[in-house]
C-alpha cells in the first residue's frame, strides 16, 4: 500500500504535475486559438499537430535512442490504412476508436520490426528502414481489392457533434482532434522520458557497452523505443488519412520519411519541442512559396522548381545558422541571456556563456 | 420545374445572407442578367475579376508533358484578358504543384478554396490527386470543371452535381480502338499493357466490351503501378504471349519505358497507345532522354492512337492557327505539342461556359447554365456532352497514326460512344473559331 501511494506521488510530483498544467495551458491556448482564425489555418495547424506527434516519436527513437529510422512514413501508411480500412463503405466508428486501433497496429508491428532493428546498426538500420518505406506502399497496390490500389481509400470526414452547432467548421473539429491527440502524445512522451525508461533511451544512444555494465538491458530498450515511436506514427497516419480525406500509396512515399527527418533535424534532434518546431517549418514552408509557379512570369521549367529550391535553401540555411536546431538555438539563446543577466544554475560563470546549459539534445 | 425553383430558393437565400452580412449595394443588382452592371455575384467573382484555381503535378514522375497544361490554359486566359477578359472580368488563374500527391493535393485544394476564395476549381490533373478532394469540392459547393482525366468517375450527378470532366473518359476511348484493332487488325493476337489503376483498368473494360474478354488471356495482359519504373518482366511477359497488337493504357513516361524495353527484347508489335500517353513531342523528348540519345522518335513509327482534339501538326486547321498563334506569343517557352493545345481547349470550353452563365452568375447559376446550354465543341472533333443527367465532356475520338518521321495522320471517322452504349459515327461538321479566338 506505501509502496503503491510513493509510486503514485513518484508518477504525479512534480514532473508529472508540471507536464499536465503545460499541457492543460497548451489546450486551453490551441482552443482560443482555432476559434478565433479561419477554417484554413484550422486545416493546416491541424497537419502540424499530426507530423508533431509522428515527428516527436521519431524525435524519441532517432534524437534520444540513436537509432535512425527512414521507415516512419511506411509506419504512418500502416496507421492510415489501418484507419480508412476501418472507415471503408461509409462505416461510423469514433474517432477514439479509430486512432486507437491505428495505435494499436502499428504497435504490433512496430514490435516485430523493432526486434529486428535492435540487432541492426547505423546504416544497416536506415537500409532496413528504408525497405519498409518502399515495400509497404506496394502492397497497397498489389492487393488492390483490399487498399484500393493507386487511387487508395477515401476517408469520410468525422464531422462535429450537434452541440457544437450545425455551422461549426469540420476543420476545425479536426483541429481539436489532432490538438488532443498530440497534447495527449506529448505528456505521455515527456513523461516517459522523464523516467526510468528515457534515461535508459539516452545511456544505450550514448554508449551500448556502459549501458549494458550499468545493467540495462540493451535491446529491450532498443524494441521498446521503436514500439513507442511506432505507435506515434500510427496514430500521426490516422489523424492524416481523416485530413487528407484518401488514404494512397503516392502519399506515403521515401519522400514523407525524409520530411520527418528534416522536421526532427531542422527542429532540435532530442527534444519533444523540437518536433513541434519542426512540424510549423515543414507546413508552412511550403505553403509560402506554392504559389509562385502561377503568380511569376517565368518560364515555367524555373517556376515550377523554384518552390523546391527554395525550400533547400532555407533547410540549408537553417543548418548553417542553428547546426542544433530551432530547439538547440533557442536554448542558446536562454544560455547567452543566463551568462549576460545572471541567474546562472550548474554553477557557471557570470558574463561566461555556457553553451551546454543546458546540453541541446537532452 | 421543380429544379427551376430549387435554384431559385437557393438564389433568394444566397441575397439574403448577402444583405444580412450589410452588403446591400450588392444585393440589390445581384441576379444572371447579361446586360447591366458587374457585381461580386459569388466568391471569387468581383466587378472586374474571376479567380479560379487547380493543382496540378509541376513537378515529379507525371510532370514530363502534363506540367504544361497549366501554363498553357494561362495563356489563353491572358489572351482573353487582353482582349477585354469574359463581360469585363479579367481571369486570374493560380496552379499549384502537388506533385501528383494526394496529401498535397488535399492541402493545396484546400488553400484554393478557403484562402484564395475561387469561383471554381478548373482542369485539376489526375485520377488518384482528385479522388482525394472531389467530394470535399462537392460539399463546398464549389464547381469543379474540367477534370483533367478521364475517369468515368467524373460523370456522377447524384453525389458530385458540382463535378464536370472534359476529355472522353477512357472506357469510351478503349471500345473506339478495340473497334479498329477489329477493323484494320483483324486476326491478330491482341495483349494489353495498363495502369493499375482507374485509368489503365477502365481502358481495358472499353476493349473487353468490344474484342471480347475471352481473346485476350491472361498472359497478354501486363499491368504496372507508376512507382515502378522496372517494366521489362511485363514487356518480356507480353512478348512471349505472342501477342502482335500491343494495346497500352500508359501514361507518357510508361509509354517511352515500354517501347525500349520492347526495343530492348527486339519485339516490335503494332503500339495501340491511349491518347494521354501518345503525345508525338513528349515521347520523342523522354525516349531520347532515357536511352540517353540513342534512340529517338524513330520508335514511334507506325503507332495508332486516338485524338478528339485536332492534330498539333495541322497548320490548315483555323483552330491549330489560332492556338498555335497564341502559344507563340504567350508561352513560347513551351514546346509546341498535345499537352499546350490541351490546356488552351480547356480553356476555351472554360469561357465558353462563363459566357454561358450570363454577366452575374453564382456559383449554383454556373452549373445549371453549363448542364442546360448546349456549348459547341470549340477545337473538339466530338461534341460536348454536358446536361443535366450527363457530366462527361467529349463523346468520342477519332483514330489516328503516327509514322517514322513523327507526321500524324488521322484515318476514319470520328466515333462517339457511351460507356455502355454502341460505338456510332458522328456526321456533325467540325466548328470554326470565331474571328477574334474568344467564344
Amino acid at each position: 500500500m506505501v509502496a503503491v501511494q510513493s509510486r503514485l506521488d513518484r508518477l504525479v510530483r512534480p514532473t508529472f504535475g508540471r507536464h499536465l498544467l503545460f499541457a492543460l495551458a497548451a489546450a486551453v491556448v490551441l482552443l482560443l486559438l482555432s476559434s478565433q482564425i479561419g477554417a484554413y489555418d484550422d486545416y493546416n495547424l491541424t497537419a502540424v499537430a499530426i507530423f508533431a506527434v509522428a515527428a516527436a516519436g521519431l524525435n524519441l527513437l532517432t534524437g534520444l535512442n540513436g537509432q535512425l529510422s527512414l521507415g516512419h512514413g511506411a509506419l504512418m501508411a500502416i496507421g492510415a490504412y489501418t484507419a480508412s480500412l476501418l472507415l471503408k463503405d461509409h462505416r461510423q466508428l469514433p474517432v477514439i476508436v479509430v486512432l486507437l486501433a491505428a495505435v494499436l497496429s502499428t504497435g504490433v508491428i512496430g514490435i516485430g520490426f523493432g526486434y529486428a532493428a535492435a540487432r541492426l546498426r547505423g546504416p544497416y538500420l536506415a537500409g532496413a528502414t528504408l525497405t519498409l518505406a518502399v515495400a509497404i506502399p506496394q502492397v497497397a497496390t498489389r492487393y488492390k481489392s483490399i487498399f484500393g490500389g493507386e487511387s487508395g481509400l477515401t476517408v469520410a470526414p468525422s464531422s462535429p457533434p450537434d452541440w457544437l452547432g450545425a455551422d461549426f467548421p469540420p476543420e476545425r473539429w479536426l483541429a481539436w482532434i489532432a490538438f488532443a491527440a498530440a497534447i495527449v502524445t506529448m505528456v505521455l512522451l515527456a513523461n516517459l522520458l522523464r523516467g526510468a525508461p528515457g534515461r535508459a533511451f539516452k545511456a544505450v544512444r550514448d554508449n551500448e557497452a556502459a549501458a549494458a555494465l550499468a545493467g540495462i538491458n540493451v535491446a529491450r530498450t532498443q524494441v521498446l523505443a521503436f514500439v513507442v515511436s511506432a505507435a506515434c506514427a500510427g496514430l500521426a497516419g490516422a489523424l492524416l488519412a481523416y485530413w487528407t480525406g484518401v488514404t494512397a500509396p503516392a502519399g506515403f512515399t521515401l519522400a514523407l520519411s525524409l520530411q520527418l527527418i528534416t522536421a526532427i533535424v531542422i527542429g532540435g534532434l532530442g527534444s519533444l519541442a523540437g518536433a513541434v518546431w519542426g512540424s510549423l517549418v515543414l507546413v508552412f514552408v511550403p505553403l509560402l512559396t506554392s504559389g509562385m509557379a502561377s503568380r511569376l512570369s517565368l518560364p515555367s521549367s524555373v517556376a515550377d522548381n523554384l518552390p523546391l529550391a527554395i525550400y533547400g535553401c532555407i533547410l540549408v540555411i537553417a543548418m548553417l545558422v542553428a547546426p542544433h536546431g530551432i530547439q538547440g538555438a533557442l536554448r542558446r539563446i536562454l544560455a547567452y541571456g543566463r551568462a549576460r543577466w545572471g541567474n546562472t544554475p550548474g554553477g557557471g560563470q557570470k558574463g561566461v556563456v555556457d553553451w551546454d546549459d543546458p546540453a541541446p539534445d537532452t | 420545374m421543380k429544379s427551376v425553383m430549387g435554384g431559385n430558393a437557393l438564389r433568394i437565400r444566397a441575397i439574403a445572407i448577402v444583405c444580412l452580412a450589410g452588403l446591400l449595394a450588392a444585393c440589390g443588382t445581384s441576379g444572371d442578367s447579361s446586360s447591366g452592371t458587374n457585381t461580386a455575384s459569388a466568391p471569387g467573382i468581383t466587378a472586374t475579376t474571376i479567380t479560379i484555381g487547380s493543382t496540378q503535378p509541376l513537378t515529379g514522375r507525371a510532370a514530363p508533358g502534363y506540367s504544361e497544361i497549366s501554363p498553357s490554359s494561362n495563356a489563353y486566359f491572358n489572351y482573353v484578358n487582353d482582349h477585354g477578359g469574359i463581360n469585363g472580368r479579367k481571369i486570374t488563374y493560380y496552379y499549384y504543384d502537388d506533385g501528383y500527391n494526394p496529401t498535397n493535393t488535399a492541402s493545396l485544394t484546400r488553400k484554393l478554396i478557403l484562402e484564395d476564395k475561387v469561383f471554381a476549381m478548373f482542369s485539376a490533373l489526375g485520377t488518384p490527386t482528385h479522388l482525394a478532394v472531389v467530394d470535399y469540392i462537392n460539399s463546398q459547393k464549389v464547381p469543379d470543371l474540367f477534370v483533367s482525366s478521364g475517369c468515368n468517375c467524373w460523370n456522377d450527378v447524384s453525389n458530385h452535381p458540382y463535378t464536370f470532366g472534359w476529355q472522353p473518359d477512357y472506357t469510351i476511348e478503349g471500345k473506339i480502338l478495340g473497334q479498329y484493332i477489329q477493323k484494320s487488325l483483324g486476326g491478330k493476337k491482341v495483349g494489353y499493357f495498363y495502369q493499375n489503376d482507374e485509368f489503365g483498368t477502365d481502358g481495358v473494360k472499353g476493349l473487353d466490351a468490344q474484342l471480347g474478354a475471352s481473346s485476350v488471356p491472361d498472359a497478354s495482359r501486363q499491368n504496372y503501378v507508376p512507382t515502378n519504373t522496372n517494366i521489362g518482366p511485363q514487356i518480356a511477359a507480353l512478348k512471349a504471349s505472342g501477342a502482335e497488337v500491343v494495346v497500352s493504357f500508359s501514361i507518357p513516361a510508361f509509354t517511352a519505358l515500354a517501347l525500349l524495353g520492347a526495343a530492348k527484347l527486339g519485339y516490335h508489335p503494332i503500339w495501340v497507345v491511349s491518347n494521354v500517353g501518345s503525345d508525338v513531342t513528349t515521347l520523342t523528348g523522354l525516349l531520347k532522354n532515357f536511352s540517353k540519345g540513342a534512340v529517338g522518335g524513330a520508335l514511334l513509327g507506325g503507332m495508332v492512337t486516338d485524338a478528339y482534339l485536332p492534330l498539333t501538326g495541322d497548320s490548315a486547321n483555323p483552330w491549330i492557327s489560332l492556338f498555335k498563334g497564341i502559344h507563340d506569343k504567350y508561352v513560347s517557352n513551351l514546346p509546341w505539342d498535345g499537352n499546350v493545345l490541351y490546356g488552351m481547349a480547356q480553356a476555351y470550353t472554360f469561357v465558353q461556359a462563363m459566357k454561358a452563365a450570363g454577366r452575374n452568375p453564382t456559383r449554383a447559376s454556373f452549373v445549371k447554365a453549363l448542364e442546360t446550354t448546349k456549348l459547341s465543341g470549340g477545337p473538339g472533333l466530338a461534341p460536348l456532352g454536358f446536361s443535366s443527367s450527363n457530366h462527361l465532356g467529349f463523346l468520342g475520338v477519332q483514330i489516328y497514326t503516327i509514322a517514322a518521321d513523327g507526321t500524324q495522320t488521322t484515318t476514319g471517322p470520328v466515333y462517339t460512344s457511351s460507356d455502355s452504349g454502341p460505338i456510332s459515327q458522328y456526321s456533325g461538321s467540325a466548328s470554326t473559331p470565331p474571328a477574334n479566338g474568344i467564344p
